[in-house]
């Protein structure tokens, strides 16, 4: 029974997170509320990690499997690729590079200058 | 014949464990980040699909109890974030700069894009959330009226180009520090991006695994503003 409280938890807080997508004005997917408000339980101590803990981190392993009906529907959209496969392309492989180099810049010139001030 | 096999309730689940497991089983043989389970597993799908003669709709009712289970597996990420808070914390500057900035690239990228290729509003914003982790970029594409499989499949794409280039652009770059390093990954590159970066360092696949969840969130927010850029 403990694998299935774990879960009743972890859905309880989906279903509010469904509850603030459809009440609040933002476009901000319930996925997104329910993670937002899950992390805020666990650090206010409302919810202990070890109730969630199990089941989070299985649903956390096979998550990767659960794309796989999403994404076979561009089985369905051979046309719609076909009109926008260069700037598909353009933007995954690229694009990836440029936003990878970007995020990962910053962070070093921030950490640079953190390590600068720190010896000062 | 297709109708005896499509007949039951189990069989698009059975099917999508299977072509999965094979994608897995392909890419642990490997080890090669091209033989991404994901996408192995789709790509095996749609062949027993189209072999068996198969509409895609059927296959999406029969598999949906697993689609299903992605809403609280997402919220389950708050698990894997919440140990890592410490982490975070100690390089709370570096990691929302870092991440802020690779979201903030990523949006103006696909914005670029589509003014470069007239791409529609529609088109535009199924590659919009493509850095972010599969849950919550379909989510957004969706939600932004976009075409949320084509963003599973650009997600994918990313994620490989991500782990195959991390090395490359850290070194150009001369990103050095792993801290650095993981939250560029993540950042761009979600979790497949992450399983490089975990070969890399500890801190590396920490911070890249923290910069997962983050960049996820801060692009469901900030994505609704790129989109109103767009007609």
């Amino acid at each position: 029974m403990k694998y299935i409280y774990q879960f009743a938890r972890i859905l309880a807080v989906c279903f509010a997170g469904e509850v603030l997508a459809k009440i609040l004005p933002l476009p901000v997917p319930a996925s997104v509320y329910g993670l937002v408000l899950l992390l805020v339980l666990l650090c206010t101590g409302v919810l202990k990690k070890e109730q969630v803990a199990d089941c989070a981190k299985f649903l956390v392993a096979v998550m990767p499997m659960m794309f796989v009906p999403a994404v076979a529907g561009v089985m369905d959209l051979t046309g719609e690729i076909r009109a926008m496969f260069i700037p598909f392309v353009l933007a995954c492989i690229p694009g990836t590079m440029v936003i990878l180099g970007a995020g990962g810049f910053a962070a070093q010139k921030m950490i640079d200058r953190k390590r600068g001030a720190d010896h000062v | 014949m297709s109708e005896i096999l499509t007949a039951g309730t189990v069989w698009g689940v059975l099917l999508t464990i299977a072509a999965y497991g094979l994608g897995a089983y392909i890419s642990r043989k490997t080890g090669h980040p091209m033989c991404n389970p994901l996408l192995l597993g789709t790509i095996a799908v749609i062949i027993v699909l189209t072999v068996c003669g198969i509409p895609y709709t059927e296959y999406k009712q029969g598999a949906s109890i697993v689609s299903w289970a992605l809403l609280p597996a997402t919220v389950s990420l708050a698990v894997p974030l919440y140990e890592k808070l410490d982490l975070l914390k100690k390089n709370l500057a570096a990691v929302l700069t870092g991440i802020i900035t690779g979201v903030i690239t990523s949006l103006a990228v696909i914005l670029g894009l589509s003014v470069l290729f007239h791409l529609s509003k529609s088109q535009a914003v199924t590659l919009l959330p493509k850095s972010v982790t599969t849950a919550i970029g379909m989510d957004v594409s969706a939600s932004l009226g976009g075409m949320p499989a084509l963003t599973g499949a650009a997600i994918a794409v990313t994620g490989i180009a991500g782990n195959l280039s991390a090395e490359f652009v850290c070194r150009l770059l001369k990103i050095t520090d792993p801290v650095a390093k993981g939250i560029g990954i993540g950042t761009a590159s979600h979790a497949i991006g992450t399983s490089r970066a975990m070969e890399m360092g500890e801190t590396e696949g920490a911070m890249s695994g923290l910069s997962i969840a983050a960049a996820g969130i801060i692009t469901a927010l900030l994505a609704p503003l790129a989109a109103g850029f767009l007609h």
